[in-house]
């Protein structure tokens, strides 16, 4: 169980995907400007995150794996992960319509998101079993919600501060995100062994 | 080789299937107005009709918020097929020309009433109380509010003249296949 509990904190705080891994920087510094649509975002990609996870273990152990061809692991996991928001994105707009609203534009951006290639991808190569790689893409899913939220937060009190007229904007927001990565370094300390 | 064209083959055209079935299973009743104006559309979201996206535009249009005449981009046609749709009567002539237009004050008729300087949404008419009225060419966006305002008719919409900011060259000219 604590080893279980270690994965998730290791994944959403230790080895953060955006700030430490540097993935889905795109919708990090592209969705961040107010909370509310981060925080949506973030939770589409929490949800997109885990099922692709799953769906490319299974992939992985059950299809690639036995067949001996894992070369064509990029091109299945894509082909799949866009199946995946494809599904979520009818399985939503019919069962929660406020929801779908809320989401809107995000779930088919999603698609495009490298962190969520990226993620099933690192968990084959670490050769996780079933439940370990459904917790990381998970644990990685919420650091990325999580960073997203704080990030935005962040952005919403600069768009307020008085900023150097060179620095308005993205460079400013930049600056920023390199501070949050500086922060997160120091979580590598948490865990000791 | 065989395996890898088969199994791909094979997982996409599952999926493929999956998907269809999904959509067919989980299609959602919305207005089906809505997606028929949305199909007429150009669907290029360009956001001149000034709502989000063609979407917006056409849910706008079937709940009648806004005119048919709304997307420059379509231009006639769009037009045509939206009143043909929603039954609207429409004069195609005023739609035809597709070229950038501006309004024009006729300084002989105009009284200096300021109608058409309250009415512009962009602020492109100056002047005031008993002079004559001036259109900045480069914020009116022919919406055609003050021609409508004008107690004189000294407003009207004309193309755009041609100046060193605003001419570009000219597409070849198409030649009719004999």
């Amino acid at each position: 169980m604590s080893q279980y509990l270690l994965l998730l904190l290791s994944t959403a705080l230790v080895n953060n995907v955006v700030l430490v891994k540097f993935l889905g920087l795109c919708p990090f510094m592209g969705i961040s400007k107010k909370v509310d649509t981060a925080i949506s975002m973030g939770l589409a990609t929490t949800f997109v995150m885990t099922m692709a996870s799953a769906s490319c273990w299974m992939l992985e152990h059950w299809l690639l794996a036995p067949l001996g061809i894992e070369y064509l692991r990029i091109l299945v996991y894509i082909l799949v992960i866009a199946a995946v928001v494809q599904f979520t994105e009818m399985v939503v707009r019919k069962t929660n319509p406020s929801l779908y609203q809320v989401l809107g534009i995000y779930l088919p951006l999603i698609t495009t998101n490298c962190a969520v290639l990226g993620i099933p991808l690192l968990t084959t190569q670490e050769h996780l079993p079933f439940v370990a790689g459904l917790l990381y893409g998970f644990g990685s899913a919420v650091g990325f919600s999580l960073v997203l939220a704080l990030f935005a937060g962040l952005r919403e009190r600069l768009a307020l501060a008085q900023v150097p007229s060179v620095f308005v904007g993205a460079p400013v927001g930049f600056i920023t995100a390199s501070l949050l990565a500086l922060a997160f370094m120091g979580f590598a300390g948490l865990v000791s062994h | 080789m065989l395996i890898a064209v088969f199994s791909l083959t094979t997982l996409g055209l599952v999926l493929g299937l999956l998907l269809g079935y999904a959509s067919r299973r989980l299609a959602v009743e919305g207005n089906a107005l809505v997606e028929e104006i949305q199909a007429i559309l150009p669907g290029s979201q360009c956001g001149q009709c000034g709502f989000p996206g063609c979407a917006g535009a056409a849910q706008a249009l079937a709940d009648g918020n806004a005119p048919i005449t709304l997307c420059p981009p379509g231009g006639r046609e769009v037009v045509s097929a939206l009143s043909a749709k929603l039954g609207i009567e429409v004069n195609l002539a005023d739609v035809a020309e597709t070229m950038p237009m501006t309004a024009e004050v006729r300084e002989e008729l105009c009284i200096g009433c300021t109608r058409c300087y309250k009415v512009c949404p962009t602020d492109a008419i100056m002047g005031a109380a008993k002079h004559i009225h001036a259109v900045f060419r480069e914020a009116c966006t022919a919406c055609g509010k003050c021609v409508e305002a004008c107690p004189t008719e000294a407003l009207a919409l004309h193309p755009a003249p041609i100046t060193l900011q605003s001419w570009y060259w000219h597409k070849p000219e198409e030649r009719m296949a004999a």
